[in-house]
């Protein structure tokens, strides 16, 4: 029985949030909590499992089952709840350094299995509650206090990881926009599996605007592609359109025919397409 | 040609070849015929890690150790009366432990130039009198079992392979064995495969028909049934009483089990039979490392699930920081340790008892749980049902420890009457107003167990200290020392039963045991009374916390030997516990005691 009564209020537990101000998580948590009520589950049968970092925070603030567990192994922890126990929705909330160093191996396999788990992972490119070292998603050549003269190593990209991880479902979006964020939720919900839910997370703290591009008002729309079944990508300027060799580029929308411009299949099976869309960007 | 047959009251065979000789599965089926006889039995696996170590060379050596008996045994026995040797290796590694006199059965096929000296004999053992001592077979069990198999569409080497079954029949022959079970094995296992089945039935019944025919064995060997208490009777391993014990203990506490866990030597085979158990609502999980296993079933409990981990020494060590979760969590979880030699990756295949101290402290803070520890391999059913008592009733994780020995040893079981286990059941939260996370129950100090989907009872716990009674986080000095106190009180509260100590002479030395010490020590204290020995016996089951009495019998005794098979891990525990002295006997060989070596160090106590 749906309890179709609820509001973001009933989600909202007494606990003080204590993230720092400015910092993206307050959005996100907004979103989850309006977005809760809508998903007509009840309260008891929701559980957010996280592991350690800023973003790791989150179940703390939510007025439903929660676990706040220990570095790296919430997507272990959440399977084993999971799979014993099917009638409840499992949401495992991570960051770049959780789900992608210290617990990379049980993000790749959670996403493999594919047991229903919808895997929320705020990228923030740094890590925050240890004051700002490089993450794994970290730009290279990135300084920061771990490393003055640059990182040295080849981030990862979530997506592109995801998909190679044999992800069925995935999406990226971003904090600040939140149609866009309870979008992807709804759909993540709907997905009977483990959904790959990457959030650009922008910390003010220690990597202030690293999302600058796509959140500044007068880039935006240029530099965002919306993903969107059955329609073409495109940007304001830009759009997408398949090179001769079969790969996936952007080019301004001056240059190219309209009826050239490649329209999105979210249900494609073989992930090449997915793939050479995860690396558009770079 | 009539065949005299003798009576005797116990006999030690040990099987040995080549690891790709099948010398476990012999051994494994001589057992069990030997345990529908109704014998009592206890068996001492010896394998190599290496799977197939290059052929015919010593480190590629397997062995099986049987004792059986008309009367009650402790121990797979100090030494072989028999030695089937597959091999020149298997005969050279072997030798070490054989007395003079004992009987030697050797393929005498194996014997060439080439095998003699791939493992170093300059000369041939069975010919150059160095054997004089020993009964010596020499049979050709290569070549009658190609024999045997000529009429069936076998290469050579597909039939060569069926040796071990003629050598199993020959021995069958020899000690009386039942052959039904057998056959009936075999069948199901090679149902798939006609001609593979035919090899190994004909190449069976050919060794029984050997031994019965032929010249070079007159007198074939009787050992009348153990008296046993009347029930239904079948051998067991102690991997296996444990993945049993777990499944009749959630059974008992009306809970799923769940079973996260990495594979491991000796460990494996607890994840290989719950996996064959959907049928008892059983749900096993192979996770991508021992982590993920332990998180796993962190996850399972949280939902209401029995959650258990399955791993040895090095996998502990992978998941100590999880287990420090599942304290601070305060939900059920069990960490099954199946102990082999250490550190690092150590002896795999071999037995020890040296996690003790990792299993008691290895975790960040103060982090106690109870650790319990079978000492026989049917003790193991009864303390993985211990282990779901605790770990259900006062809302922590426990470790139940095993060994190598005894997790591959072998000895009869009587199946229980399932009306005659415990009750272990266990309330969840119910639905209240005000739910309090971490109230406690005043006997237990457990705190409630609330399951996701109750109801009223959404609340948020984690790793950080938390605040009594709410369980919000908090940072209170005086809170984390209360809280850090509780879960200490909780562990030392858990009720365990009193040491049993076994005295009939009033004596003045006391031999403690703790896990798989139990059949040497018993077998010890058997030979030490007939000698005229006035000694004590107890065997610790409860590490954590101690039996209540423990203390109160340490001072009845003015000398206490502890034997383990480590450095002295129980012995530093007792003296920081009870200011007591101990007299350790320790060995780390990666093998149990030989009742020998525990009579010979009881003796210098006794008389020193
Ligand atoms: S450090 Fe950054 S990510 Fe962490 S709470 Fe502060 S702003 Fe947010």
């Amino acid at each position: 029985m749906a309890e179709i009564t609820l509001t973001k209020k009933d989600f909202t537990s007494d606990q003080e949030v204590r993230w720092c101000p400015g910092c993206g998580d307050y959005s996100i948590l907004a979103t989850m909590q309006a977005f809760l009520p809508e998903l007509g589950v009840p309260r008891e049968k929701i559980v957010f499992i996280s592991g350690i970092g800023c973003s790791s925070r989150f179940p703390y603030y939510l007025e439903t089952f929660g676990m706040h567990s220990i570095h790296g192994r919430a997507p272990a922890i959440a399977s084993g709840l999971t799979i014993s126990r099917p009638d409840l929705t499992v949401f495992v909330i991570t960051g770049d350094g959780d789900a992608l160093s210290i617990g990379g191996n049980h993000f790749i396999h959670a996403l493999r299995r594919n047991v229903d788990l919808k895997i929320m992972l705020f990228n923030n490119r740094i890590y925050g509650l240890t004051k700002g070292q490089y993450s794994p998603t970290s730009e290279a050549g990135k300084i920061t206090k771990s490393t003055p003269v640059g990182s040295l190593d080849t981030p990862f990209n979530p997506v592109s990881l995801g998909l190679g991880a044999e992800a069925t479902f995935i999406a990226r979006t971003i904090d600040s926009d939140r149609k866009h964020l309870t979008g992807v939720l709804q759909a993540a919900t709907k997905h009977k599996g483990s959904a790959l839910i990457e959030i650009y997370q922008n910390c003010p703290i220690f990597n202030d605007g690293a999302f600058d591009t796509i959140k500044d008002g007068n880039s935006r729309e240029g530099a965002l592609l919306h993903l969107i079944h059955g329609e073409p990508i495109k940007s304001t300027t830009h759009a997408v359109v398949r090179k001769d060799d079969g790969d996936l580029e952007m080019r301004p929308l001056s240059e190219i025919n309209e009826v050239d411009i490649v329209v999105h299949d979210a249900h494609r099976v073989d992930p090449t397409y997915a793939f050479a869309l995860s690396r558009l960007h770079q | 040609m009539s065949k005299t047959i003798v009576s005797m009251d116990q006999v030690t065979i040990r099987f040995a070849g080549d690891s790709g000789d099948g010398m476990q599965l012999t051994g494994d089926r001589f057992t069990s015929d030997t345990a529908i006889l109704g014998n009592d039995l206890a068996t001492l696996p010896n394998y190599p890690a290496e799977i197939r170590a290059p052929t015919g060379t010593l480190p590629g050596v397997s062995s099986f150790q049987l004792h059986f008996a008309d009367h009650h045994i402790q121990t797979a026995g100090d030494a072989p009366d028999v030695l089937v040797a597959m091999n020149p290796a298997a005969l050279k590694a072997n030798m070490r432990d054989m007395p003079r006199g004992s009987t030697i059965i050797v393929n005498k096929d194996e014997f060439s130039a080439r095998n003699l000296t791939k493992v170093g004999y300059e000369t041939n053992p069975l010919e150059d009198g160095s054997l004089e001592s020993y009964k010596v077979h020499g049979i050709a069990l290569t070549s009658m079992t190609v024999g045997a198999l000529a009429h069936l569409p076998l290469s050579r080497k597909e039939a060569e392979r069926a040796k071990n079954m003629f050598a199993l029949g020959m021995l069958s022959w020899m000690y009386h064995r039942p052959t039904e079970a057998t056959e009936k094995f075999l069948t199901a296992k090679f149902s798939k495969v006609p001609d593979i089945l035919e090899a190994n039935l004909v190449a069976y019944r050919a060794g029984w028909n050997y031994g019965e025919t032929t010249e070079e064995f007159s007198v074939s060997y009787e050992i009348a049934p153990a008296p046993q208490v009347k029930g239904k009777y079948r051998n067991m391993s102690g991997n296996l009483a444990l993945a049993y014990g777990l499944i009749a203990g959630a059974h008992c506490a009306k809970l799923p089990l769940f079973l996260g866990s990495y594979p491991i030597t000796p460990a494996s085979d607890i994840l290989h039979e719950l996996s064959k158990q959907k049928k008892f609502g059983v749900i096993t999980f192979q996770a991508e490392d021992e982590i993920a296993a332990v998180g796993a079933a962190i996850g399972a409990s949280y939902g209401g699930a029995m959650g258990i981990t399955s791993t040895s020494g090095p996998g502990v060590a992978l998941k100590s920081e999880a287990i420090g979760l599942a304290v601070m969590l305060e939900l059920p979880l069990i960490i099954v340790d199946v102990q082999r030699g250490g550190p690092s990756t150590g002896l795999p295949t071999k037995t020890e008892q040296s996690d003790l101290l990792q299993v008691m402290f290895g975790r960040n803070g103060e982090s106690p749980l109870p650790v319990l520890a079978a000492s026989t391999p049917t003790d193991c059913f009864d303390m993985a049902m211990e282990a779901v008592r605790i770990a259900t009733a006062y809302r922590t994780p426990v470790f139940l420890l095993s060994d190598g020995y005894i997790a591959n040893g072998s000895q009869p079981w009587r199946i229980p009457e399932v009306d005659s286990l415990p009750d272990l059941h266990v309330d969840f939260a119910k639905t209240q107003e005000n739910f309090q996370p971490y109230a406690r129950d005043p006997q237990t100090l457990a705190r409630p167990w609330a399951i996701p989907g109750t109801p009223g009872l959404e609340h948020r716990i984690g790793g950080i200290e938390k605040a009594n009674l709410t369980g919000d986080i908090s940072y209170e000095p005086a809170n984390h020392d209360f809280m850090v106190r509780t879960r200490a009180a909780k562990v030392a509260g858990i009720d365990v039963p009193d040491l049993v100590v076994d005295d009939p002479d009033g004596a003045e030395v006391l031999i403690l045991g703790w896990g798989s010490t139990y059949g040497p020590v018993r077998a010890a204290i058997d030979v030490l009374r007939e000698g005229g020995a006035k000694v004590a016996q107890a065997h610790i089951k409860y590490i954590n916390p101690f039996p209540k009495n423990l203390g109160e019998v340490l001072s009845k005794y003015p000398k206490v030997i502890l034997p383990e098979m480590n450095l002295g891990q129980l012995a530093m525990l007792i003296r920081s516990e009870y200011l007591k002295d101990i007299i350790s006997f320790n060995q780390v060989r990666g093998l149990p005691f030989s009742t020998t070596e525990l009579v010979e160090a009881t003796l210098e106590v006794l008389n020193g």
